[in-house]
């Protein structure tokens, strides 16, 4: 089996069924997404499959129809993104667990949606659990992130 | 309070804890210092100062945080004392967990152990706080939890950074040949201003190990400090935002296995039956292995990969055991019941004469009500796991954990390998809420690494595995009743608060042989200890042994004590038609803190204004792990139900040494708290737990998530915790909010039972 991830493409066997999460965890060493539930409650493990956010616990790695960036793959060039910048600007993260999957899901909806009201953020962002409790600060952040991109930083 | 004599007769159950260890607890051992655990693993060149601080030659600085790191911002703000009193910048300093030590003892964990109030510093307390403080260090009582890791801290990581720095201007004042006293330091290096040369730390490093530094060092005074009392920004934040591999399900081994458990979905019973051909066939299966611990009964599963692990698992068939504890939801409720009714019980608070306050109250003087609340899950975000590999006789755990000195020795016995044949690596950690200090992972991981011919084995539980084999928060309920005065004032309270207890449960699990001594301070936490003048006042906790296994959740006794004591407060106001606040401002006088942050926060959240109809405001006030909180939560009335609008918290924790990390720490516990309010329950059929994943365990999302303001006040004289103190007011302030918004009293949680949220 082969996909493309963060760019590089990965050769793999895997049971078309296993889940991607566990195919990029286990098999191509790909740890940046998580395990939360394995049921697409929480937003962990979710990736980019050609710009969308996709929750990679539910989706079986045989389906996998596009490129897939993951969190370690987010930051182009060497540049954290600028959803990564705001995250840092805005001291988001406590465990730091749910946050890749936070980032990615912001990520995808800045892109979607450069501009998000209060309300796009709770739909956008709904799927991602912190038990931490990091919302207010992530709400601030995808907001300075808008205000980044906007800017061309 | 209890009389010195009533305490004098008890025994506390965290004197159990000493017995655990086997230590007899003399002066000379309680001083004996431990070795220096950095000596053995240092790098060449590198020398150690203290258990907390190595310098390389290229004045690489690393600083040594032996606390787990789970959110709460602890290896940050350890770093920031040991940096201050050295003289480096945050940036410069690397900062590591180090290994499991006892050198790592954590005097303050046990601090609170006695059963004063955290306001007493009378010399019985503060007497009984040395001696547990003892008791933790003889025994190398290595943990992270009770909100004590700065109040530990505090002191020792300063001194270790102003020792080294002693030490290292010392040294450098031999290099150049002039005084110490002529040398200044910044930056990680000293300088000599007088001839303008400059000598790096790492340069010194060595020679400066080899000088002893002096029994006592100054410490900086508060006014000169750079790096405490101004948020950092977090050590750990880069590697939290780019997916950098820090937690325990992260580790990866060379030539690595991975598995998972399928333990006994009822507590402690063993399978009657089971096959597992199936599992044993199915493709990438290695291995699957029984397990019989102090913690459960089960089967491990080996694979080549965790999804084979997991779907092996599934395919064990199994019989287990019926249980031998109340069945069901309904049973338990009915043992706390009977207990509340007939329990004997200790009153870790008596004063005046609370029987013959109540036994002419009139009728309309009395308020009285029932509260209950169920079992909680702790749910971290990362589920359950551990990684070991037992090889050439030596056991290496790396596992996500709060007390790295227990898990060794668990693991170890659990193993049949010897305490030194067995290191710890603690990894950082997704969440820890208290499930952490547990060490049913780490064992589980020790026992299939024993089984894997010398592989590393990743054991990551799935999270139906993680949320049915938790030690939960204890279910609890309680009688209330109050007799009021002329004024409207409680003259007395009587309190009842029945729940089994906290420590005599993980005492069978982690020291099955030792039997629990005394009550458990735990059941009352939140309600014997808070500072409220009434007159005849009395807080009974009873234990409700139920089986079910029961563990340190976020606040831990607060959690629910703060909900029966604050809202029952609530219920005192109401009748006897005082305001929320103008009560508090009454029997708290004699407490100015508290008096403080319920001022401040009436002030931040324009207490007493009118609001537009369909929206309310309650409040309620904890003190809790030294922290003196009160929080305001305001609803408002939507279509959809009702929607937690705003929250205002005020909080007293003495010295502030991060404000963004307390800041973020206050909001945490206070969402902690919302959300096992809003919704959260376990409940049990059949011996076993009912809920299974986030689909019917959920937590507030962020749509539900309201705006928060703190205000972090330094009036107490005491330094107090963080990470848990956000947590107990928030479910009465709500509580208390759905009362004034819609008329109903909730007694219950969670509060969703009985109204809908937006
Ligand atoms: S692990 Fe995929 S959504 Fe939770
Ligand atoms: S930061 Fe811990 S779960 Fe979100």
């Amino acid at each position: 089996m082969r996909l493309i991830v963060d760019g590089k493409s990965i050769e793999f066997e895997a049971d078309p069924e296993m889940p991607l999460l566990w195919a990029l965890r286990d098999l191509a060493g790909k740890t940046g997404p998580k395990f939360g539930c394995g049921i697409a409650a929480c937003g962990a493990c979710t990736v980019h499959i050609g710009g969308e956010a996709v929750r990679s616990c539910s989706l079986p790695v045989g389906q996998v129809d596009g490129e897939v960036t993951t969190i370690e793959g987010l930051a182009a060039s060497g540049k954290l993104h600028a959803v990564q910048q705001a995250w840092l600007d805005e001291q988001v993260a406590q465990c730091g667990y749910c946050q890749a999957g936070q980032i990615m899901s912001a990520a995808a909806l800045l892109e979607a949606n450069p501009d998000p009201t209060d309300q796009d953020i709770d739909e956008a962002m709904n799927g991602n659990l912190c038990r931490c409790g990091t919302y207010p600060r992530i709400r601030a952040a995808i907001k300075k992130a808008a205000a980044l991109k906007t800017a061309g930083i | 309070m209890a009389s010195v004599a009533k305490i004098a007769r008890r025994t506390f159950l965290i004197g159990a804890a000493a017995v655990a260890g086997g230590v007899a607890v003399g002066y000379w051992y309680i001083s004996r210092p431990y070795a220096n655990p950095l000596e053995g693993g240092l790098a060449e060149g590198e020398a150690t100062f203290n258990p907390y601080v190595k310098i390389a030659p290229d004045n690489t600085i690393t600083v040594i945080a032996p606390r787990a790191e789970m959110g709460q911002g602890i290896s940050t703000t350890l770093a920031a004392l040991v940096a201050e009193e050295l003289d480096v910048p945050l940036d410069m300093v690397k900062v590591e967990h180090g290994p499991a030590s006892f050198a790592y003892y954590n005097a303050a964990l046990l601090e609170e152990g006695g059963p004063f109030p955290f306001y007493d510093q009378s010399l019985m307390a503060e007497t009984v706080r040395g001696a547990l403080g003892g008791v933790s260090k003889a025994l190398g009582f290595q943990g992270t939890g009770g909100s004590s890791s700065i109040r530990d801290g505090f002191e020792k990581m300063r001194q270790a950074g102003a020792a080294a720095r002693y030490v290292l201007v010392e040294a450098a004042a031999r290099k150049l040949g002039v005084a110490a006293s002529e040398l200044s330091t910044a930056n990680g290096a000293i300088e000599h201003k007088a001839s303008g040369r400059e000598v790096a730390y790492g340069e010194v490093a060595a020679a400066a190990a080899a000088i002893d530094p002096p029994a006592t060092v100054r410490l900086k005074d508060k006014a000169d400090w750079k790096l405490l009392g101004k948020p950092q920004p977090r050590v750990d934040m880069l590697a939290k935002v780019t997916g950098a591999p820090i937690f325990g399900i992260d580790v990866v081994l060379p030539d690595m296995l991975f598995g998972t458990v399928k333990m006994s979905p009822r507590f402690w019973t063993k399978p009657v039956e089971a096959d597992l051909s199936k599992a044993e066939k199915m493709p990438g299966v290695v291995k699957i292995v029984a397990l019989e611990t102090s913690y459960g009964h089960g089967f491990g599963v080996v694979a080549e990969n965790t999804w084979a692990a997991f779907q092996a698992a599934d395919a064990i068939e199994v019989e287990w055991e019926a249980a031998e504890y109340p069945a069901d939801s309904a049973a338990i409720s009915k043992t706390l019941q009977d207990a509340l009714a007939s329990g004997d019980g200790s009153a870790l608070r008596d004063d005046g004469d609370v029987d013959t306050a109540f036994a002419d109250a009139p009728r309309e003087r009395l308020v009285e009500a029932a509260y209950e609340v169920p079992y909680l899950a702790h749910a971290c975000m990362e589920p359950m796991n551990a990684t070991a590999r037992f090889k050439d006789g030596v056991l290496e755990i790396w596992s996500p954990n709060q007390m790295p000195t227990i898990t060794r020795y668990l693991c170890s016995e659990a193993a049949g390998i010897e305490r030194d044949k067995v290191n710890v690596h603690t990894t950082h950690l997704g969440g820890g809420f208290g499930r952490r200090g547990e060490m049913d992972f780490s064992i589980y991981a020790a026992l299939l690494a024993k089984e894997a011919a010398g592989r590393p084995v990743k054991v990551t539980w799935t999270r139906e595995e993680d949320i049915r084999h938790d030690t939960y928060r204890p279910a609890a309920a309680g009688r209330f009743q109050a007799r009021l005065g002329d004024d409207g004032l409680p003259e007395a309270l009587d309190m009842r608060i029945a729940s089994p207890s906290v420590i005599g449960s993980a005492l069978r699990r982690m020291f099955p042989s030792i039997s629990p001594l005394g009550p458990d301070r735990t059941i009352t936490d939140g309600s014997h200890n808070q500072p409220y003048a009434i007159s005849n006042y009395r807080v009974t906790g009873i234990a409700a042994d139920i089986g079910i296994p029961v563990g340190f959740w976020r606040s831990v006794g607060n959690s629910y004590n703060g909900f029966f004591h604050e809202s029952f407060m609530d219920e005192i106001a109401t009748a006897g038609k005082t305001d929320p606040v103008e009560l508090r401002r009454k029997l708290m006088a004699d407490w100015p803190t508290a008096v403080k942050v319920v001022e401040k926060v009436a002030a931040m959240a324009k207490w007493g204004e009118p609001l537009p109809s369909g929206r309310a405001k309650g409040f309620a006030f904890t003190l809790s792990f030294g922290g003196w909180v009160a929080e305001v939560v305001q609803v408002a009335d939507t279509p959809a139900g009702i929607r937690i609008e705003k929250v205002w918290i005020a909080a007293d924790v003495g010295t502030a040494l991060d404000p963004g990390i307390i800041e973020a720490q206050l909001v945490s516990g206070a969402v902690f708290g919302l959300s096992a309010a809003l919704g959260q329950e376990i409940t049990i059929a059949e011996g076993m737990v009912e809920q299974s994943n986030f689909h019917d365990f959920d937590a507030m999302r962020i749509s539900q998530c309201p705006a928060f303001e703190v205000a972090i006040l330094e009036n107490a004289e005491r330094m107090g915790g963080v990470g848990e103190i956000g947590t107990p007011p928030a479910a009465p302030a709500l509580a208390n909010a759905v009362f004034t918004l819609t008329g109903k009293r909730i007694r219950t949680l969670p509060l969703s039972k009985e109204v809908a949220f937006a």
